[in-house]
């Protein structure tokens, strides 16, 4: 379970998040949608320790992210995050991309983290590119790489920052049903995104932000369907 | 000129004596090179953690070698042990001028190898779990060696070249060799040929070899 | 530490320091717009293609980049003596330091031209200018602004290897030092403020071209 209880955050003057408070219970696909901006990326940054928080509290797993005591190593193998750059490692083979971790982290043997290398790109459909470096694919196979390189963490927990906003419109398919196969299987999941016809189908709960709070949160066929909210109206009239 | 009357005063027992000082002059060189590089890793990553503070002072102490001219510096440190109470070799004070000359050039190079790893790929990797040591090793040195080889080894050749300079102290490397070895025999054109042909026989392969390195690198 | 430091024959010579640093810029400069030159022929020529002239240029620029300056300088000295010619050190180190600028000046001109799409030559065409036109307001702003960087550096270069003509009898900066430290036995003095004069002008030198860039490059 992730907690996250009234967090601030600015940088500098601007105030990226002002109280955030959720909770994604295990098993849980949450959107979260809203314009560039309001802090949705931040506050996945924030559950990640990527970034620190100025005031709140973030629980996973009963384990508070902010401590300083925290070991942030071990809470990040826990938590996978798919960047909206998908940051493929370019010296490494796509294989390699994904053994690197298991072996380095999580102190599996070459040949073992090899094995998982190869059955989580077979997962995301990249089991035919084991040696190609990354240059050489499209970058809805890189985000499938990306993916798949979290994932070879057996993490609980996921996290996407706007995966398809920086693909060609042809590719945001192949990316998009890779995470509806995780959300079928049973993976907890939060995702920042703009694709809001994904939002609708996929998640359990939307959660739209605005200007650093979350302005309105509940199903799809509430949020999305029946807002309630002047901003989420607005909104949701611009990206339609 | 005809070939016979230039090979007169040169003989086989001055191919030994230049032999052994190139031997020196690689010595020198392969000193300078490995030490220097270590220590401009260290610099060139500690300019890139503290940025403006590390620039106001590591980096100032460091342009400082790359603003003068090394012979100065060789004459300088040269002459500036024996005032602390040091009497050092010419090789001794050759050395450390050409290790700290060598490491603030490649404090630079190595400051742009490190900026040159894009912040999102390093937050990738420590997403992952990987320690900051982690990111280093696996993520930046490789990913940054490969950006900045090519300047990496300009610098060694270069540095492979200056070490001629420390001629000036009286150690006797291949350049202040061939110099004495001019004033017995009286055949510059010869020698000076053969001390070039020494300097390119190892510096053009290695610069070939990086350009080749540099474009099989490019990720494909 | 039983050294007593002695700056008043420094202070005293300081006018002649200051006078052979002007040496230096000159001769630096003339050395640098030699190799800019040089260079520029250098570059087209190996761009050119043609193997009768190519090899030349090739020879040149390797062997100015691949072998020590003061090897070069040694060879305008008394290599070139070997053949009875016999430059005066003002010129040994005015070709040596051409002959070495260019070099490696051509090579950074052929980056510079290769850094240019050829799209923009035909960009340019298209819109009826001569290939003079294209070359002159098209195609040299753009090279000039990736060799501009490089050209800095090799200019502070120019002026750092000036200071070998110490070793070929040259009395610019470092040899002046030289001179006036051997009468006077205070060589580190001297060379203490040779060094911040060096600093000074490399300072000088870098500022200089950051003021310039400012204005020639707007975009």
């Amino acid at each position: 379970m992730i907690e996250i209880k009234a967090v601030k955050k600015s940088f500098g003057d601007l105030k990226v998040l002002n109280g955030i408070d959720l909770t994604v219970d295990k098993g849980e696909v949450i959107s979260v949608i809203g314009a560039s901006g309001s802090g949705k990326s931040t506050m996945l940054y924030c559950i990640n320790a990527l970034e620190p928080i100025d005031s709140g509290q973030i629980v996973v797993d009963g384990v508070d992210v902010h401590n300083k005591s925290t070991d942030v190593n071990k809470l990040r193998r826990n938590i996978g995050m798919v960047f909206q750059q998908w940051n493929s490692f370019p010296h490494l083979t796509t294989l390699e991309n994904v053994a690197l971790s298991p072996r380095i982290v999580l102190g599996k043997s070459r040949a073992e983290a090899r094995e998982i290398a190869r059955s989580q790109l077979e997962h995301v459909g990249l089991g035919d590119k084991l040696d190609v470096y990354p240059s050489r694919m499209s970058g809805g196979q890189q985000q499938r790489l990306a993916i798949a390189r979290a994932l070879a963490m057996e993490p609980n927990y996921m996290l996407f920052d706007e995966v398809t906003s920086a693909l060609d419109p042809e590719l945001v398919g192949e990316v998009l049903d890779t995470l509806r196969l995780l959300s079928d299987e049973g993976m907890t999941m939060l995702v920042v995104t703009h694709e809001i016809g994904f939002a609708r189908d996929v998640s359990d709960r939307v959660a739209f932000f605005h200007e650093g709070i979350i302005e309105e949160l509940g199903p799809p066929a509430q949020v999305i369907e029946h807002p309630q909210s002047v901003h989420t109206q607005k909104f949701l009239a611009n990206v339609r | 000129m005809d070939a016979a009357s230039v090979f007169t005063g040169f003989q086989f027992s001055d191919l030994r004596f230049l032999a052994d000082a190139a031997g020196r002059t690689l010595l020198i060189s392969v000193l300078a090179i490995s030490i220097g590089t270590m220590l401009g890793c260290v610099f060139g990553w500690m300019l890139s953690v503290a940025r403006i503070a590390g620039d106001a002072t590591l980096g100032l102490l460091l342009d400082v070698f790359r603003s003068v001219p090394l012979i100065i510096q060789l004459i300088l440190f040269y002459n500036f042990f024996p005032i602390i109470g040091f009497n050092v070799s010419p090789f001794t004070a050759g050395t450390i001028v050409l290790v700290f000359y060598t490491s603030a050039l490649v404090a630079a190079v190595a400051r742009g190898g490190i900026d040159a790893v894009p912040l999102n790929t390093r937050r990738a990797a420590r997403s992952l779990g990987m320690t900051y040591w982690q990111d280093l090793r696996y993520i930046v040195w490789p990913i940054g060696l490969r950006a900045v080889l090519p300047s990496w080894a300009g610098v060694a050749l270069g540095v492979l070249k200056d070490s001629a300079l420390v001629s000036v102290l009286g150690y006797v490397e291949l350049l202040r060799a061939s110099q004495i070895l001019i004033t017995r025999t009286q055949e510059p054109f010869l020698i000076l040929a053969v001390v070039g042909a020494f300097y390119f026989a190892l510096s053009f392969p290695i610069s070939r070899i990086t350009a080749r390195l540099e474009r099989r690198w490019q990720y494909d | 530490m039983d050294y007593t430091f002695h700056w008043r024959p420094v202070f005293r010579k300081l006018p002649d320091l200051l006078q052979a640093g002007l040496v230096t810029m000159e001769v630096a400069i003339l050395a640098m717009l030699a190799g800019v030159v040089l260079g520029l022929i250098l570059a087209l020529v190996r761009m050119s293609g043609m193997r009768s002239i190519t090899w030349f240029a090739v020879g040149w620029i390797e062997l100015a980049r691949n072998t020590p300056a003061l090897l070069q300088l040694f060879f305008f000295g008394f290599g070139l003596g070997a053949f009875g010619i016999h430059l005066s050190p003002f010129l040994i180190v005015l070709c040596g330091l051409s002959f070495n600028n260019a070099g490696y000046l051509a090579e950074t001109f052929r980056g510079g031209f290769n850094a240019v799409p050829p799209t923009q030559v035909k960009a340019a065409r298209s819109l009826g200018m001569t290939a003079t036109q294209t070359y002159l307001r098209i195609i040299i702003p753009q090279v000039l602004r990736v060799v501009y960087h490089p050209m800095t550096n090799q200019m502070v270069w120019s002026v750092l290897m000036s200071s070998l003509a110490m070793l070929v009898g040259y009395r610019e900066l470092a040899g002046e030092t030289q001179f006036l430290a051997s009468k006077t036995y205070r060589i580190f003095e001297f060379f203490l403020a040779t060094a911040i004069i060096y600093y000074v002008i490399v300072k000088l030198i870098i500022g200089g071209s950051r003021l310039l860039s400012w204005r020639l490059f707007r975009y």
